[in-house]
C-alpha cells in the first residue's frame, strides 16, 4: 500500500491500543456522559416540589386546617412540622429544616367570617431563591383556593375579593440577589476543586518522578508523610477562603457572620471541609498511577459536587436517591454551613448534623488514605 | 559487633504469579563492596528493595546490620542509605534544599554544617543554589550518593547507580565508594558493567530470581571451569556466530576485531576450533573474563530450566 493511509492506520491503531490500556481514562470517557445524563435527566429539577414546610397555627378552627390542606394540595410543599411557638418555627427555618413557615394568627377565622382583612404570614428561606420561589408559588394561590368550599357553605360571597391575604417574607435574601446565594456556595466549589486536585497530583507526582521511592526509604512513616504533605495545603485553603470571603464582602456585598459565635461555627466548618478535601485528594493519589489520572478522578468527583450538593440547583428539588448521594458529598454539608453562618446567623448548635457529617467524612477518608499508603512499594 | 552486615536466608518475593526472587540467601561482610550482576528483570532491584525494607518479603529470615530484618525494618532503614536507579531527588529544589530535606527527614543534628560540608566535599558549594534538575548526569549521581550517605549509614544499597553516566564520572563515583567502604561502610551495588563488577570485592550473580554464583571475581573465573581462546585476524569477528553453534563451544562473542570462544573441556573446544586454525587467524589461550563466565552462567541456567 502507498499513500498516507497505512501511516494513518498505524497511528490510529496505536492510539486505540493505548486508550485500551488506560483503563481509568476509558472509564471516564464512558462514565462521564452516563453520570451527566443521570444527573441532568433525573436528578435536576428546576421546579422543586414537596418542599418541607411548617405551619404555626394560633387558630384552632377548621378554617385554619383548610388553609393547611390547600397548601398541601398544591403539591409544592409538604407540611412536616407543626411548631407551637414563634421561636420553634424560627429555628426550623434557620436550621434549614423547612423552606417555608406559615403563621396563622389567632383571629384568622374571626376576621375571615367578618369579612375583615385577614392575613397569614409566609416566611420563605430565600437563601436559596430558586427553591423559595417554588414555595412562594404555592402560597400565592392560597387566597383564591383555600376557602372555596367553606365559602360555598356560607352562601354566595359578598365580594369577589379574596378571603384573606398572604404576607410574604423572603428571609436571608429579601431581594433575591443571586450573588448572595451563589458566592458563599462558590467558596465550597473553589476549595474542593483546587484542594482535591492539588493534593491528588502532589503525591502522584512523587510517584511519577520516582522521588517516592527515596522518601519511603527514609525513616518517615506514612502518617508523617501524609500530615507533612497535607499541612501546607491547609494554609493554601485558608488563604483561598480569606480571598473568596473578602471578595464576597467587598465586591458582592454578601453578608458576613455577625457574631463571634457565628465566625467560630464558620471556622469549624471551613477547617473540617479543607481537611476533608485534602484527605480525599490524598486517597485519590493512592489509587491514581499518573498525574493525568489523578486529575481525571478529581474532575469526576467535581461533577456531583456541583450538581448534587445544592450549589447549582436546589438540594430539596433532588429525588431521594440523589439526595442520599448528595449527603455523602462534603460540599453539600459545607454549603449548608457557610450559608447558615453567613446568611442565617447560625451558630455551632444549629449546624451540628453537618459538622458531624464532615467530621465523619474526614475520619473515613483520611483513614482509608492512610490504610492505603504504606512504607513499602508492594 | 556482628562481622556480617547482611546475613539473610531463603528470601522469596512474588508479584502475582511472577516469582521474582527465589530462595536467595546472601551474606555480606562488613566493609565489603558486593556487586550484584544479572540480566535485566532477574531480580536485582527487587532483592535490594527487600533488603532495605521497601518491599516485604514473602518468606526469608536473617539479620541486616545485626537486626532481625523482618521485625526491625524501621531501625534498619535509619542506618541504611539507598540510591535508586532513577535520579530521585527533587529536581525542582536546589542542591542545598535537597540535602537539607534529607538531613531533616533523618533528624540529623548540625544540619547546616553537614549540608555545607557535603557540598564542599562534592565541589558543588558554589552551585548550591542551582536546581538539582539542572545538573548533568554524573553530578546528579554524585549528589544522590551524597544524599544517600548524608546520615552516615552503615549499609549502602546502590541500584545501578552509574547507568547513563560517562566513564570519567563513573570512575570518580567508584573512587568515592571505595573511600566510603574503607571507612567501614558495607556496599551492595547492582550493575551491568563488567569493569564495575571487577572493582567490587565480591560478586553475586542473579538470574531468574536465583543467586547462582557468589564470590570474588577471581574465584568465579576459577570455579567456572571455563577454557577460553582468543582468536584474532581479519574477519574473525564475523565467524563468531558460526563458532557459537559448534559442538563443544559454550559461547563465542566478538570483542572488537577479536573473538572470545569458551567451552567447558579443552578437547571439545580444540576440536571445534580446528576449521579455524589456519591463516590468517591466530589463536591463543587466555584467562576467561568475567563476561565469559556470566555468559556461560546464563546459558547453563537456561538449559537447566528447559530440561527440568
Amino acid at each position: 500500500m502507498t499513500g498516507p493511509l497505512p501511516r494513518i492506520l498505524a497511528v490510529l491503531l496505536k492510539e486505540f491500543t493505548q486508550l485500551r490500556r488506560d483503563r481509568i481514562t476509558y472509564a471516564m470517557i464512558l462514565l462521564m456522559p452516563v453520570m451527566q445524563l443521570l444527573i441532568f435527566g433525573y436528578a435536576i429539577n428546576m421546579d422543586p416540589r414537596h418542599l418541607p414546610a411548617a405551619v404555626l397555627s394560633h387558630d384552632t378552627s377548621t378554617l385554619a386546617d383548610s388553609v393547611v390542606a390547600a397548601l398541601e394540595r398544591t403539591g409544592y410543599v409538604d407540611v412536616r412540622y407543626l411548631p407551637r411557638s414563634d421561636e420553634e418555627l424560627d429555628q426550623l427555618i434557620r436550621r434549614g429544616q423547612v423552606m417555608l413557615g406559615i403563621t396563622i394568627p389567632p383571629d384568622f377565622t374571626r376576621r375571615v367570617l367578618k369579612g375583615e382583612r385577614a392575613q397569614i404570614l409566609a416566611e420563605a428561606d430565600a437563601s436559596d431563591p430558586q427553591a423559595a420561589a417554588g414555595a412562594l408559588a404555592a402560597v400565592s394561590v392560597l387566597p383564591t383556593e383555600a376557602l372555596r368550599n367553606e365559602r360555598l357553605g356560607l352562601g354566595p360571597p359578598r365580594s369577589t375579593a379574596p378571603a384573606f391575604e398572604v404576607v410574604v417574607h423572603r428571609r436571608y435574601n429579601p431581594e433575591s440577589r443571586s450573588p448572595i446565594h451563589i458566592v458563599p456556595g462558590l467558596l465550597g466549589i473553589i476549595l474542593s476543586m483546587t484542594l482535591v486536585m492539588m493534593t491528588a497530583m502532589a503525591v502522584t507526582r512523587e510517584r511519577e518522578r520516582g522521588t517516592m521511592e527515596t522518601l519511603l526509604s527514609t525513616p518517615a512513616t506514612p502518617a508523617e508523610i501524609m500530615v507533612g504533605k497535607l499541612t501546607p495545603y491547609v494554609v493554601v485553603g485558608l488563604v483561598q477562603t480569606v480571598v473568596v470571603l473578602g471578595m464576597a464582602r467587598w465586591l458582592f456585598s454578601v453578608p458576613m457572620a455577625r457574631t463571634p459565635a457565628g465566625w467560630l461555627a464558620l471556622a469549624c466548618g471551613i477547617v473540617l471541609f479543607i481537611v476533608g478535601n485534602l484527605s480525599l485528594g490524598y486517597l485519590i493519589s493512592t489509587v491514581a498511577r499518573s498525574q493525568l489520572q489523578a486529575m481525571q478522578m478529581s474532575m469526576f468527583y467535581m461533577l456531583p459536587s456541583i450538581f448534587l450538593s445544592g450549589f447549582a440547583f436546589p438540594f430539596l428539588g433532588l429525588p431521594p436517591w440523589a439526595r442520599v448521594l448528595g449527603e455523602i458529598i462534603p460540599v453539600t454539608h459545607f454549603l449548608r454551613i457557610v450559608r447558615g453562618a453567613l446568611l442565617k446567623e447560625q451558630v455551632l448548635a444549629d449546624m451540628g448534623d453537618d459538622l458531624l457529617a464532615l467530621g465523619l467524612f474526614v475520619l473515613a477518608v483520611a483513614g482509608a488514605a492512610l490504610a492505603r499508603s504504606r512504607t513499602t512499594l508492594d | 559487633m556482628n562481622e556480617r552486615a547482611i546475613d539473610v536466608r531463603g528470601l522469596n518475593k512474588s508479584f502475582g504469579d511472577r516469582h521474582v526472587v527465589r530462595d536467595v540467601s546472601i551474606a555480606v561482610d562488613t566493609g565489603r563492596i558486593t556487586g550484584f550482576l544479572g540480566p535485566n528483570g532477574s531480580g536485582k532491584t527487587t532483592t535490594l528493595r527487600l533488603l532495605c525494607g521497601l518491599l516485604t518479603p514473602d518468606s526469608g529470615e536473617g539479620t541486616v546490620l545485626g537486626l532481625d530484618f523482618r521485625a526491625r525494618g524501621d531501625a534498619i532503614k535509619r542506618q541504611t542509605g539507598y540510591m535508586t536507579q532513577k535520579f530521585s531527588l527533587y529536581e525542582d529544589m536546589t542542591l542545598e534544599e535537597n540535602l537539607a530535606f534529607v538531613a531533616r527527614v533523618h533528624g540529623l543534628e548540625q544540619r547546616r554544617e553537614r549540608v555545607e560540608d557535603t557540598l564542599h566535599r562534592l565541589g558543588l558549594f558554589d552551585r548550591r543554589r542551582q536546581l538539582a534538575g539542572a545538573l548533568s548526569g554524573g553530578w546528579k549521581q554524585r549528589l544522590a550518593l551524597a544524599a544517600a550517605t548524608l546520615h552516615s549509614p552503615r549499609l549502602l544499597l546502590l541500584d545501578e547507580p552509574t547507568a547513563g553516566v560517562d566513564p570519567k564520572a563513573r570512575r570518580e563515583f567508584w573512587d568515592e565508594i571505595h573511600t566510603l567502604a574503607a571507612d567501614g561502610l558495607t556496599v551492595l551495588v547492582s550493575t551491568h558493567y563488567m569493569d564495575e563488577a571487577e572493582r567490587c570485592h565480591d560478586i553475586g550473580y542473579i538470574l531468574y530470581g536465583r543467586l547462582i554464583a557468589r564470590g570474588t571475581a577471581d574465584a568465579l573465573i576459577r570455579d567456572s571451569g571455563l577454557v577460553t581462546f582468543l582468536g584474532e585476524g581479519p574477519g574473525i569477528d564475523r565467524a563468531a556466530h558460526l563458532l557459537a553453534q559448534a559442538d563443544g563451544v559454550l559461547s563465542a562473542s566478538a570483542f572488537g576485531a577479536a573473538v572470545h570462544v569458551s567451552g567447558l573441556t579443552r578437547e571439545a573446544l580444540e576440536a571445534a576450533l580446528v576449521p579455524w586454525r589456519k591463516e590468517p587467524y591466530r589463536w591463543s589461550e587466555v584467562t576467561p573474563s568475567l563476561e565469559d563466565v556470566f555468559i556461560q552462567l546464563m546459558g547453563r541456567e537456561r538449559d537447566e530450566r528447559y530440561t527440568s
